[in-house]
């Protein structure tokens, strides 16, 4: 089959966004806070045994907005030389 | 999600440096003779590297109703090994621990050996061991890539309990550190290995040249995955 492969990561996609939807609306039936990420809980559970981290970055996003602006900085910086490597690969196998 | 500021006291995170030191001097030099000598891979190693930049920029949510994100190092890791993945995971670890405190400085040494150079020696190995053995080329993506990711979280477990082993002891501090750093990868680890075949199939379809010069796969073993596709 041509798209074969194409049809199967979709459907994966397609599980795992189910997935989510289906956990958190148990989690929301809860009342509880969920997804965080994974390395704060990792944080609390090593700060819960008394450590206190000895040193803080020197520099933090200062809001959650600053935040996501970089991750998609880096999310694009990241596509866009995809994208013109692969467009690159095409193009050049058409002429040749 | 990596070992955070200040999160590993002394000795480790000198200890891990220290190792992973080695690592990214050889991955250097490799990457110098390549550049050299196989000019035709740089544009492969760009897409290798952008991979890793957009992966683990994508926080995931998980079935353990918490956050994690990808590494995106297995590709980079099947075509170049562990040492070159080793740089290209770095450069992304200090873009994340600078501009973002995500990572950080300290703890540099400590999670570029776990997504650098052991998820991506993993991959390595076995994309190896697969290819050799013969089989089917995509199912051994997969699971190098899947693997990678899921190896770095295990092995960033294994550096927080040696390093808090705490009352339960290493063993004790292990499963507590996996069951909230690797159980929550392993869906995202199952996506990942996805989308890196995917991308592996279209540089199959679009440049296959790129992976017999640098011997990753046989022109026969190419030829019938075309044909498979076709």
């Amino acid at each position: 089959m041509k798209y074969g492969m194409e049809f199967a990561v979709i459907a994966l996609i397609i599980v795992f966004a189910a997935i989510f939807l289906v956990q958190d609306a148990a989690i929301q039936a809860t009342g509880e806070e969920a997804w965080g990420g994974a390395d704060d809980e990792v944080a609390e559970l090593i700060e819960s045994s008394g450590y206190e981290p000895w040193i803080e970055p020197f520099w933090e996003p200062p809001s959650g907005e600053i935040e996501s602006l970089l991750f998609a900085l880096q999310a694009a910086i990241g596509a866009v030389v995809i994208g013109y490597i692969f467009g690159y690969w095409r193009a050049s196998g058409k002429t040749a | 999600m990596h070992i955070m500021e200040g999160f590993l006291p002394s000795p480790w995170w000198e200890i891990w440096f220290i190792i992973s030191l080695p690592f990214i001097i050889i991955g250097l030099y490799q990457l110098n003779k390549l550049v050299k000598e196989k000019r035709e891979a740089l544009p492969l190693l760009a897409v290798a590297g952008a991979f890793v930049f957009v992966l683990s920029s994508l926080k995931l949510p998980s079935f353990t109703g918490s956050c994690s994100h990808p590494t995106g190092t297995g590709l980079g890791a099947v075509f170049f090994g562990p040492c070159i993945a080793g740089v290209l995971g770095l450069i992304v670890l200090v873009f994340q621990a600078v501009f973002l405190a995500h990572g950080g400085i300290t703890t540099l040494g400590a999670n570029v050996f776990s997504m650098g150079i052991a998820g991506p020696a993993v991959a390595y190995v076995i994309y190896k061991a697969g290819t050799r053995a013969g089989a089917n080329t995509y199912a051994t993506v997969f699971v190098a890539a899947a693997l990678a990711d899921l190896i770095t979280y295990v092995v960033t477990s294994v550096q927080l309990a040696l390093a808090f082993p705490g009352t339960a002891g290493f063993l004790g501090a292990f499963s507590a550190f996996a069951a909230i750093f690797a159980v929550t990868q392993v869906p995202l680890a199952i996506i990942e290995g996805a989308i890196i075949t995917l991308v592996f199939k279209y540089i199959v379809d679009l440049k296959p040249e790129i992976l017999t010069r640098l011997n990753l796969l046989p022109e026969s073993t190419i030829q019938k995955l075309k044909e498979a596709s076709a």
